[in-house]
């Protein structure tokens, strides 16, 4: 985590936030919009219409060379020499006991190389590890002349179809480079919303014109950081520091799918011996989705209960769904109180409320999946 | 009507008084989604936290702008929290108290000082 006193760091579009009228707050050493109009609007408008966002204050990077692979295979549980071109996944930066030190999107835009989005918080740790653990014949290089915005919501296809009408042709997950403004944006079909959307990686010189473009339509609003927390929140999505740390194995996380069988199989995975016993059952905590049943929200840090009172875990997150109309939660607890329909309590202000154990995601996501053949 | 540098008002009406949270307090809130009031028989002391104000990003104590015990708190809330947001100053009262130590309402702002006060936030 960035040291408070250092100075605040700000996208390029700083100034069109501070026009729009955005409350500005520091979020991992940048100085972020956190909400324009109001965080409910701006949730309800991202479901319904098209929401975006600036998330230039994440890290982008590229790896290329012909161990690139091997490069980010020693650091990661994914299987990422069957990452054809065009496509994306998701993956986790792993300690050496396979505590879990950031997740990214790595996009294979072409043949050669791939391209790394990371959490903005974790960032400067992530490049340095990266930077010192490069393997045979691969160059690693941070792209920080590039910012980052996120279209994100039904309407968001629409838009795409007017701005860059090429780009529409990616389904969920694929990636790639398209011609927009005169520039080169890479532009992949994913997001951090469960809605269908975009994330559109452009050189600096021409974000505010891309922004101020997408602006245009009366389907697209700015949407800040808060929408964009109660947003992955509905869709069930871990956050960085909160859902997950290096205290957490990608198992107890849920985030198995981040893991590949080759992989598992090879058992050349950072922490592998862990992975493997909590597999085989050697589990004391996992993720899970909780629905608040009655009471106040259930924030980070409430103590999870049984229905008898014994103490089981914490949230890890939680709101009050602006989607569903009642509090939804994250956090962990023992496998046994992990089924769907467990009945829970939450503790907020000392206080026990009744609670139930829910699948994952909250809200149904609005992915444009290629279709089965 | 008084105010507190929390943003807490009192209306004072002979031995009790309304409490509630001001304008001011409502709008940096944003869209108030849940509301914990106190229940009447509670006994409370200046500064004390006797109710929650919650938006979908973060729940905020409201603090006591005043000594007195809960004899009535505005149950309407429950199923209508953003109440508060349009009405902060009015229907969103939080609760009423009758006053323990009325001599503390000298120690309030009035609404210009108050103003006088957000002008310099």
């Amino acid at each position: 985590m960035p040291d408070s006193s250092t100075p605040l760091k700000s996208t390029p579009l700083y100034d069109r936030h501070v026009a729009l009228g955005a409350r500005m707050v520091p979020f991992a050493g940048y100085n972020m919009p956190v909400q324009y109009g109001g965080v409910l609007a701006e949730h309800k408008w991202t479901r319904e219409s098209a929401g975006l966002f600036d998330v230039s204050h994440m890290g982008q990077a590229r790896l290329t060379g012909a161990d690139a692979v091997a490069t980010l295979e020693a650091l990661t549980p994914t299987d990422f020499a069957t990452l054809v071109p065009g496509k994306q996944k998701y993956s986790l930066l792993l300690n050496g006991e396979g505590g879990i030190l950031d997740d990214w999107m790595v996009s294979r835009p072409e043949g050669d190389g791939f391209f790394l989005v990371v959490n903005a918080a974790c960032k400067d740790q992530d490049f340095e590890i990266l930077a010192d653990e490069i393997i045979g014949d691969t160059h690693f290089e941070v792209v920080d002349d590039r910012a980052l915005l996120a279209l994100q919501g039904p309407k968001a296809k629409d838009v795409m179809q007017a701005v860059c009408p090429a780009a529409c042709k990616l389904y969920f997950m694929e990636c790639g480079s398209f011609d927009l403004l005169g520039q080169t944006a890479f532009i992949s079909r994913t997001g951090y919303t469960g809605e269908d959307g975009f994330e559109i990686s452009v050189p600096n010189a021409i974000v505010g014109e891309l922004w101020d473009l997408l602006l245009t339509f009366d389907a697209v609003k700015p949407i800040g950081l808060g929408a964009r927390d109660s947003l992955r929140l509905e869709a069930g999505m871990p956050l960085y520091g909160h859902e997950m740390d290096a205290g957490y194995t990608l198992v107890e996380a849920n985030l198995g799918f981040a893991m590949q069988k080759s992989r598992l199989n090879r058992g050349d995975i950072r922490g592998i011996d862990r992975i493997r016993q909590q597999l085989d059952g050697g589990l004391d905590r996992v993720r899970v989705a909780i629905r608040v049943l009655e009471g106040p929200p259930a924030r980070e840090g409430a103590k999870i209960l049984s229905e008898g009172g014994a103490e089981l875990g914490i949230v890890t997150s939680g709101v009050p769904s602006p989607s569903l109309g009642y509090s939804i939660a994250m956090g962990y607890v023992p496998p046994a109180s992990s089924d769907v329909g467990t009945k829970l309590k939450l503790e907020v202000r000392g206080k026990p409320y009744a609670a139930e154990v829910v699948t994952l995601p909250f809200v149904k996501n609005g992915y444009h999946r290629k279709p089965k053949a | 009507m008084k105010f507190t540098k929390d943003h807490e008002w009192v209306e004072v009406t002979g031995d009790t008084a309304l409490v509630g949270i001001t304008a001011y307090a409502a709008n940096a809130l944003g869209d108030v989604v849940f509301v914990e009031v106190p229940a009447p028989g509670t006994a409370l002391k200046k500064g004390d936290s006797f109710a929650v104000v919650e938006s979908v990003k973060a729940a905020s104590d409201v603090y006591a702008p005043v000594s007195g015990d809960v004899i009535d708190a505005n149950t309407d809330l429950s199923a209508n929290p953003d109440t508060v947001n349009a009405s902060p100053e009015g229907a969103g009262w939080i609760a009423k108290v009758k006053l323990t130590n009325p001599a503390e309402l000298d120690e309030l702002m009035d609404r210009d000082a108050y103003e006088a006060y957000l002008s310099t936030l």
